[in-house]
């Protein structure tokens, strides 16, 4: 699976001399009775960045018998592997126990996704050289970044799940794939446990988790594209029928039927943004509005090929290039906010309504600078600090921008943002569970779901900070 | 069940001019479990996805039975590719668990019943059928992913390095599992290893390839005893061969201090006026002072009745490693010197410039 097959895609290739070998024990030192110092001399740490803080963690223990006090509780997902949360600085990671074959495989992967503007979990570290005190090998880990604000698919089954909410999810995940396959990645195991999702405006962005499986390649074969596919029907739908199972969701969910959505979600998406489209020469326009409709879907188009036919009496049209954030972009280049796709599509359909009510002849950019010290500013200034950790800034202006409408419509009336602010943060904010780091602080259905899924916790539930609902 | 053949079967990336899978030629039998092994980029994984229909094919054909499946999508060509996800999921029972996807593909709950029986006495996990999976130790965990695959009664089982994120237990533990299972089924088999340990010990055959080319395809007997040309000698066998190019002088072949004999007919093949000798390491046998090479130990690994010299020699000038295996009573210790010879009729003679086996 990881070879180099001659293509270039390999720059950065696993260590292949380590490939399926043990990390090799070092002879444990006569000041082994002092952990960690003593067992700190034997690891190897590949990391991005320097994170002194990693050489305080626990390494000479196995991850599964780490003591609660290093430990995040976050809620982990399906695993095949050994995973754990912990405190590092001022984030939190995820620690993965695996073979060192893997873990570099999977950690140089991600690296060049992220390069690649893919949305991925940030890989840390590689460690490797692991013993215990008594200089027994242990496995060696992968460590990622943990994304603020994100959930595993399942925390969201916490809350009443929406019929909605689920098809978001599952269109989130499909938009994720169809981005991979454009830069030519094949993911081997698409599913929702291998994906992390923020709030994007209602809506979900959905982020890669497990790049385990995956592998880069100049272009992807149909092939390769439409087991992917497969691959993530057969995991949604057995992850559904495992919720469903678990009495997680309701019972009219159809977990076949839902996974194929996915299906449908990801080859109108992937038709959309490559297809080949033929129209009349006095149909032009067709040019313009496939660019905004591509745009409208979030994309921007870099290179089209436009040929005509010889007798020049037809337009072939395809988009050759195409590039995710079209919405994300222009919010940064117009205020310095980096939000979410569909956040920054929201904020700038509010800020375009905000210049065309104001002063439509106002230069777009001084107008959202207005926009940003007017609006947005002034709302993120006014969440309390308590409730700072509920959703990502970009979300609560969303929110707040839904709830002032919603109000208005009831009322019949103009609802000045303050009083909107306000009511907002009574009515809603405050009921919500914290997001920033989900678990934290965890209510009792995620408790209930965390209980469910004992078989690869082995944390008591009176280990967890009482929960304040 | 059933055949599986590669006819030609070439893979060229875009932007590249050598072929990742050149001319591939392999026939597999039925039920055959034949073992892809090479090192990295030598193209076994790349064959492997042609065959599941993850990789286009540039020419050439691939056959399942006798049905060309070159250009079917890789969810019609009836494969299994095993151990591509095995997360088991807790809330639904280890049947479940291995019956699921039967349900996807519309399969009747009686059918999806029997086929998850009968897999189950195969993999030993009858008893377990309505646990859940956290009541499984490991092993079991794993035979259960097996269990996924066997109930779609797949024509192939594809598998490719799913022992990689093992630990080296339960890799050994699992390896044998494999092998015995899919002999007792009878389901055609297709390996890919990077670990010839693993392609020796598993497969009815083994391939070797490199650069995208075949080396050899043979079973492992005749890998060890008959490498077909310097490559195959040389990553077959742990510790390896020891391979050394030597001046042909009449009446054989001038190692160290001693001729080694070689019929003239056999030498007459070889282009030039060396040719390598290869001799594994329990070929080598102790010889009088003068006689064959001294080797001077740098290392001596002791595994109880052998041991392992890791020496180095001086020909021409220049040191060459040599690995010999010694009676494990009587090891020499490092930095000592020894003389060493091939033992009459154990050793591999290839042509130095094309690589290739000269004489049988």
């Amino acid at each position: 699976m990881t070879e180099q097959s001659g293509a270039k895609w390999h720059d950065e290739p696993t260590d292949y001399a380590q490939i399926g070998k043990l990390p090799r024990t070092e002879a444990a030192s006569a000041n082994d009775a002092a952990p960690p110092a003593g067992v700190i001399g034997s690891l190897n740490i590949t990391a991005a960045a320097a994170d002194p803080e990693l050489l305080d963690l626990p390494w000479h223990i196995a991850l599964e018998d780490w003591p609660a006090a290093y430990l995040a509780a976050l809620p982990r997902g399906i695993s095949r592997h050994i995973v754990r949360f912990a405190h590092l600085g001022g984030s939190v990671i995820a620690i993965k126990e695996t073979s060192e074959h893997v873990a570099r495989h999977e950690y140089h992967m991600l690296r060049k996704l992220a390069r690649m503007d893919v949305p991925c979990v940030e890989p840390v570290a590689v460690i490797t050289g692991r013993t215990t005190v008594d200089g027994k090998p242990l496995n060696p880990v992968l460590v990622t970044r943990h994304l603020k604000f994100s959930m595993p698919y399942r925390a969201l089954f916490s809350q009443m799940l929406r019929r909605d909410t689920l098809t978001r999810l599952i269109d989130a995940q499909a938009l994720l794939l169809v981005r991979l396959h454009l830069i030519g990645f094949y993911w081997g195991d698409v599913s929702l446990s291998n994906t992390l999702f923020r709030r994007d405006a209602g809506a979900f962005a959905a982020y890669l988790v497990d790049a385990e499986t995956g592998e880069l390649y100049p272009d992807l074969s149909m092939g390769q594209r439409e087991y992917d596919l497969e691959i993530a029907r057969v995991n949604i739908a057995g992850e559904l029928m495992d919720l469903l199972e678990g009495g997680l969701i309701e019972e009219k969910v159809d977990p076949v039927a839902t996974s194929e959505l996915i299906m449908d979600s990801y080859r109108r998406l992937w038709a959309e943004l490559t297809e080949k489209e033929s129209f009349e020469l006095d149909e032009r326009w067709r040019v313009g509005a496939r660019i905004r409709r591509l745009n409208e879907l979030g994309f921007d188009v870099e290179e089209y090929a436009i040929k005509t036919t010889p007798d020049g009496s037809t337009i072939q049209l395809q988009p050759k290039v195409v590039d995710a954030g079209h919405h994300q972009r222009r919010l940064l280049r117009l205020t310095g906010l980096d939000a979410q796709e569909n956040q920054a599509r929201r904020l700038l359909n509010d800020m375009d309504q905000f210049r065309a009510d104001n002063n439509p002849d106002m230069d777009e950019e001084i107008s959202a600078h207005t926009w940003v010290s007017q609006i947005f500013e002034p709302i993120v200034r006014s969440i309390p600090r308590d409730l700072a950790g509920k959703l990502e800034p970009a979300e609560v202006v969303h929110e707040v921008l839904e709830h002032r409408w919603y109000m208005s419509e009831k009322q019949d009336s103009y609802i000045p943002l303050a009083e909107a602010v306000q009511s907002y943060l009574d009515t809603i904010l405050r009921h919500r569970r914290d997001e920033a780091a989900i678990m934290l602080n965890p209510d009792t259905a995620m408790l209930k779901i965390l209980d469910a899924e004992a078989e690869e916790s082995r944390y008591d539930e009176d280990e967890y900070p009482d929960s304040d609902d | 069940m059933a055949t599986v053949t590669f006819d030609n079967a070439t893979r060229l990336y875009p932007g590249t001019d050598k072929p990742a899978v050149d001319k591939l030629n392999i026939d597999i039998a039925d039920g055959e479990f034949l073992v892809l092994v090479g090192p990295s980029g030598c193209g076994k994984s790349t064959s492997l996805r042609m065959l599941a229909g993850l990789e286009d094919v540039n020419s050439g054909r691939i056959l399942i039975g006798d049905r060309d499946v070159t250009d079917v999508p890789p969810k019609d060509r009836d494969i299994a590719m095993v151990f591509q996800n095995y997360a088991l999921y807790p809330h639904m029972t280890v049947a479940d668990n291995m019956g699921f996807a039967l349900k996807i593909a519309g399969v009747s709950k009686e059918e999806r019943a029997e086929r998850v029986r009968e897999a189950a006495k195969l993999l030993d996990l009858e008893q377990y059928l309505d646990r859940k999976p956290k009541a499984l130790s490991g092993g079991q965990r794993q035979r259960v992913a097996m269990g996924r695959a066997i109930v779609r009664n797949p024509q192939v089982f594809l598998m490719d390095e799913p022992l990689s994120n093992l630990d080296a237990k339960l890799r050994v533990q699992t390896r044998t599992q494999i092998a015995s299972l899919t002999r007792r089924l009878g389901v055609t088999t297709v390996y890919v290893t990077h670990d010839q340990v693993e392609a020796m010990t598993m497969g009815d055959r083994v391939a070797v390839l490199k650069d995208g080319l075949l080396q050899q395809v043979d079973t492992p007997r005749n890998l060890y005893d008959r490498p077909q040309n310097v490559f195959v000698a040389g990553f077959i066998g742990s510790p390896a061969m020891n391979l050394l190019e030597l001046p042909v002088v009449d009446g054989g072949v001038q190692f160290g201090g001693t001729v080694y004999p070689v019929q003239h007919d056999v030498l007459e093949e070889a282009h030039g006026r060396t040719v390598t000798l290869g001799t594994r390491p329990e070929d080598l046998e102790s010889a009088p002072s003068g006689e064959g090479l001294q080797v001077e130990v740098d290392v001596v690994e002791e595994l109880g009745a052998d041991a392992y010299v890791y020496g180095h020699t001086t020909l021409d000038g220049k040191d060459h490693d040599i690995v010999a295996r010694v009676d494990g009573r009587r090891p020499p210790m490092k930095g000592e010197s020894i003389w060493v010879r091939p033992q009459q009729g154990h050793v591999h003679l290839f042509d130095t410039k094309s690589g290739l086996r000269l004489g049988d």
